[in-house]
């Protein structure tokens, strides 16, 4: 039924629909699914990102050698205080993207989406633009959905891998996904949510993926992070207007090539990068030795 | 699109990694049901990425989970070192070298009370998915993802008649079907992915068959 961002598109313009309802559409058709089964399992699924944004902002969790405990914690209480330089909701996105990369890391329960690593970010857009917007809980199903098909058409023609693609693969996908999302959310049209999708990989093109003594903790907790912010960043680029040059499609190859490209140091073996710094050497050798 | 939008959301699991924590709790609770029976102790043999990095990813406690039948999205995954305890399970971890074989890949040696014991060699092959490749030393190839068959038998004419008219007669479908031997006449395994699920009494039922010497009934997802 699609196998491209703009099949997406196509279908969503002949339907009148949103492209929630051609993911939904195409779910139900290859998992022999009701939508309302489909609706359910998105439903779990969100539980669990919801708990997990919102768990390691009260209380810091225990993780392997301990290098972000306490982030999500410490920087809801920036954001409550006042919220800084970014102001409130974007200290409180990230807090909620810190809060999953803890819950992650300390071996709690998360949603991999689109993988463990990069849990963080589509949680955090999607619950902090429902909240600021006032969204039901059924529209952040709805952005679940197309999320995960723009993440599907990803997985197909490129991948989501940190090892085969570095972390643009990873947070970076997660962005775009994310983007596309927050596009539909706040009431922007397909071929917005398309140009956010270009955004946000653009945003994000070659960054490598570089674990300190290969824990999911740093850079990835500083990433989703940063990434969340690039997802929301994209989206509003595009709601005010912003074309991408290059279309969608051609952007997620380009990603792809562009992780193939990158040397194996720098895909997910701790092995360049910062993880080759003589300080994350050290940390490593405190924590396994 | 033929990919699932709940590989893309998905899978619910225990952190930090999809392929070195859940993908290793499918591992293991996958040899689990080939081992049956009682578990008195596991040698985890970890070789690649699985070697150097377990610690950090929990590779470990996930491991241990698996044997105790936990699956990926449990909480009690973090714990499972206590569990063990309580339920009187042995292990140990140490590192092999698995030639040929995915950078993630493991050697679960359990000591069962039914079989003595059952070698399992698996992969983590990214994304919480699983390739299970040697048996006891005989090289296999399937994934759990569908209803798995796994059957001793000794290397003898008629026996995969037997069994495949008995799945035939249930309504199950063959999806794919593998079969090895170490020599002519000896042990053989037989590998069958089925296309539905396989009920219990099938196994029994193929128990009767002469010569067949142990039936698995394997769920990659339930269980």
């Amino acid at each position: 039924m699609y196998t491209s961002i703009s099949d997406l598109l196509a279908h969503a313009q002949a339907q009148n629909s949103g492209l929630w309802k051609i993911v939904l559409e195409n779910e139900c058709r290859i998992g022999n699914l009701s939508e309302e089964q489909v609706f359910g399992m998105l439903g779990e699924r969100f539980e669990v990102m919801s708990a997990s944004a919102e768990r390691a902002l009260q209380k810091s969790l225990p993780t392997v050698g301990g290098l972000i405990e306490g982030a999500a914690s410490a920087q809801r209480a920036y954001a409550d205080s006042g919220g800084g330089l970014l102001g409130s909701f974007l200290n409180m996105v990230m807090a909620r993207s810190l809060s999953c990369s803890e819950v992650n890391a300390s071996m709690g329960k998360i949603c991999a989406f689109p993988t463990a690593g990069a849990c963080g970010i589509i949680p955090a857009v999607l619950i902090s633009v429902a909240e600021k917007r006032g969204l039901s809980r059924r529209a952040v199903l709805e952005a679940m959905l197309t999320a995960s098909g723009i993440g599907a058409v990803i997985v197909k023609n490129a991948t989501v891998s940190g090892a085969e693609g570095g972390c643009q693969a990873e947070c970076g996908v997660a962005a775009a996904m994310a983007a596309g999302a927050a596009v539909q959310m706040t009431g922007g049209t397909n071929e917005m949510s398309a140009h956010a999708v270009s955004f946000a990989l653009m945003n994000c093109m070659g960054l490598v993926c570089d674990p300190i003594a290969g824990l999911v903790q740093v850079p990835c907790a500083q990433r989703n992070a940063s990434q969340s912010i690039n997802a929301l960043l994209s989206a509003d680029l595009a709601l005010a207007g912003m074309k991408s040059a290059v279309p969608a499609d051609e952007v997620i190859e380009a990603m792809y090539k562009t992780g193939r490209l990158l040397p194996a140091e720098l895909k997910e073996t701790a092995l360049g990068g910062l993880a080759a710094t003589p300080s994350a050497k050290r940390i490593q050798k405190s924590i396994f030795d | 699109m033929e990919i699932s939008i709940f590989e893309v959301a998905g899978p619910v699991m225990i952190g930090p990694s999809s392929s070195h924590t859940a993908g290793a709790a499918r591992l293991s609770r996958v040899a689990r049901q080939i081992a049956a029976g009682p578990i008195k102790h596991v040698s985890f043999g970890l070789s690649g990425s699985f070697a150097k990095t377990y610690k950090g990813h929990g590779t470990d406690r996930a491991l241990v989970a698996g044997i105790l039948g936990l699956r990926e999205d449990d909480e009690r995954l973090a714990d499972s070192f206590c569990l063990a305890a309580e339920e009187g399970l042995s292990y140990d971890f140490h590192p092999i070298e698995l030639d040929g074989f995915h950078e993630n890949s493991v050697e679960i040696a359990m000591e069962t009370q039914l079989d003595g014991l059952m070698k399992v060699v698996g992969s983590s092959i990214g994304g919480g998915a699983i390739s299970i490749r040697r048996l006891n030393g005989f090289n296999v190839e399937f994934s759990s993802a569908v209803p798995t068959l796994v059957i001793f038998q000794l290397d003898k004419k008629g026996i995969i008649c037997e069994t495949t008219r008995i799945l035939a007669e249930n309504g199950i479908n063959i999806g794919n079907m593998r079969v090895s031997r170490k020599g002519r006449g000896e042990i053989a395994c037989c590998v069958i992915e089925a296309d539905s699920d396989i009920p219990p009494d099938i196994a029994a039922h193929m128990m009767r068959i002469e010569n067949v010497l142990s039936v698995r009934i394997i769920h990659g997802d339930s269980a």
